[in-house]
């Protein structure tokens, strides 16, 4: 193992054991509500390899939590399956199937074109599902019943809110690690290194012999289903699926998420969509005025921490171990 | 007996009404360190850039080891062993010194496909890289992120990064632009005696004299497109056309 993973197994132990005990020492409700940050953080892992790691910015994936959270109600609406796993897996599939094609579209252009090209193609996939309300339930959605876990043997019972703050929360945890890990192996693997060529120096990358469109392709296509899968573990916490999830507005709240964090560092976008998520929640829940609270924090935040909070914390510790 | 590695037939460029390459004939011999002057304008640049495949030709032929490669792909250049470096040095600024050379290893090896092994765990690659940033001197800044070295460093790193694609013909575009007088010569010392010893055809464009007539037996100046002369140091130091075109500007 690599000095750097190492580093990051020595301290991310103790976080997960936290995360692993919160449910015996917290109210449910701030179970749930985590699930949900966690649910985000997986979001913005798949958002934060096209941004941060492969420079492309995205307005458009919503389009890909849309997709996952559409698969999980398609799957009971015409399966009439309940199971988590048929969930995440039909979540992938669709989110994947989805991304590929879109990517395909917006991974010869960069910058603002490929940001309007992104953001456009979610939209048209936002007006269809009002358009074909009698597939898609239209503005009322669909609405998704509590799943069963791990092929059956783990089951709701009649307190749901028991179900979502226990073993869902200790399900979604789980996916959550299993994502965090599999992004960090990705991210730090040879075709991570050539994706971070890609966002350095485009020219220069193509002379070292890295198929630029292939490579922003495939980062597309994983950013996609990373994103799809957070999609799919969503729904149950919801209950319901509904465009708004399509909107891109929802897509803003992913950059949200990664600028809050920081996009230059591995675990910002983790960090930035659980703080979102309780800063939207508290802002919603203490004043009407909650969009300006959200609105002011942007701004502060491009303002005086561009780097977001993960990175300025990682700048501040770099100057710290200098002074010392 | 020699071998031409790369041969170019009537290549000719135009943008607009400029002819930035005018049916140039080139033939560059295996193992030699050929450099490519003129005055700005003359279309060296271009004419590295029709080669190494970043702009296509309007018409001409460029073969590459007796096989044709005038429209083939950057990459598919590169596999069969064309390199360069640029003008302006374009490196991987966030990435540190060290992956800038392990990517171009990856990439040679065909590995950069893979999405699940950790690249600092290829203990092979790395210590490649090593020895790679050994050879150019830059081993003891293989930690620093490359967009902090000096600008003799980074025109190093960027020979080094295209060094470490094991390239049959480099091509060399302004090695020693932009660094001090005193820099030019232990930079361009370091280039040839790692390109000599790898026994890889170097082309160098250069501007300044001193360095080509120092390190390139043989050299071509172009004007305006069209090749002006091609010979040793000494024939192009009296080359009449040369002197009235190139060296006399430079000595006025």
């Amino acid at each position: 193992m690599t000095g750097p993973s190492r580093r990051v197994l020595a301290w991310s132990a103790p976080v997960l054991l936290a995360l692993i005990a919160l449910p015996f020492v917290v109210p449910p409700y701030q179970t749930v509500l985590l699930s949900y940050g966690l649910v985000f953080a997986i979001a913005a892992l798949g958002f934060n390899l096209l941004l941060g790691y492969t420079g492309l910015l995205s307005f458009g994936h919503s389009a890909y939590f849309g997709m996952g959270a559409y698969a999980v109600a398609f799957i009971v609406k015409y399966l009439k399956l309940e199971s988590m796993e048929a969930f995440l897996l039909g979540g992938i599939l669709a989110s994947g199937a989805v991304a590929a094609l879109f990517g395909l579209l917006c991974v010869r252009y960069t910058k603002i074109f490929f940001g309007i090209l992104t953001m456009a193609l979610s939209q048209v996939l936002w007006s269809l599902a009002f358009k074909f309300f009698w597939v898609t339930g239209g503005s009322d959605g669909l609405r998704v019943p509590t799943p069963t876990l791990l092929g059956g043997l783990v089951r709701a019972g009649s307190d749901k809110f028991e179900f979502l703050s226990h073993r869902y929360y200790f399900y979604v945890l789980a996916v959550f690690v299993v994502c965090v890990a599999v992004m960090w192996v990705i991210v730090h693997s040879p075709f991570g290194q050539a994706l971070q060529a890609i966002r350095d120096n485009e020219t220069r990358a193509e002379f070292v012999g890295v198929q630029v469109w292939h490579y922003r392709w495939v980062a597309f296509l994983i950013s996609g289903i990373f994103t799809g899968l957070a999609g799919a573990l969503w729904v149950p916490l919801n209950g319901l699926t509904t465009p708004d999830i399509l909107h891109w507005t929802f897509s803003g709240k992913m950059v949200f998420f990664t600028v809050l964090g920081g996009f230059q560092t591995f675990f910002g976008p983790i960090i930035g969509a659980i703080i979102f998520n309780y800063l939207e929640t508290y802002a919603v829940g203490h004043t009407v005025y909650w969009q300006m609270v959200l609105g002011i924090v942007l701004v502060v935040l491009v303002l005086a921490l561009p780097a977001g909070i993960v990175g300025t914390l990682r700048r501040l510790g770099l100057r710290a171990a200098k002074a010392a | 007996m020699s071998v031409d590695i790369l041969k170019t037939t009537q290549l000719t460029k135009s943008f607009g009404e400029t002819h930035a390459v005018d049916h140039v004939d080139v033939r560059v011999t295996a193992g030699e360190v050929l450099a490519l002057i003129g005055s700005n304008g003359a279309g060296k640049t271009t004419l590295i850039n029709l080669i190494s495949g970043l702009i296509p030709p309007d018409s001409g032929r460029i073969e590459f080891q007796g096989a044709e490669i005038t429209r083939a792909s950057i990459h598919h250049k590169i596999e069969l062993g064309i390199a360069r470096s640029f003008q302006l040095v374009n490196l991987f600024d966030q990435l540190s010194v060290h992956d800038n050379v392990t990517l171009a290893i990856f990439s040679r090896e065909g590995r950069t496909r893979r999405l699940f092994s950790l690249a600092a765990a290829d203990t092979a690659v790395r210590d490649e890289a090593v020895a790679v940033l050994k050879q150019f001197g830059l081993d003891a800044r293989a930690g620093a992120p490359a967009g902090g070295l000096s600008q003799g460093e980074r025109k190093l790193l960027d020979v080094a990064v295209a060094y470490a694609l094991r390239p049959k013909l480099l091509f060399l575009d302004e090695p020693t632009s932009g660094v001090s007088t005193r820099e030019k010569a232990p930079i361009m010392d370091i280039i040839t005696q790692v390109v000599r010893s790898g026994g890889i055809t170097a082309v160098i464009v250069e501007h300044d004299m001193d360095v080509v007539f120092t390190y390139c037996p043989r050299i071509v100046a172009m004007h305006q497109g069209t090749i002006l002369a091609d010979g040793t140091p000494d024939q192009i130091r009296n080359h009449p056309q040369v002197t009235a075109n190139l060296l006399g500007a430079q000595t006025a």
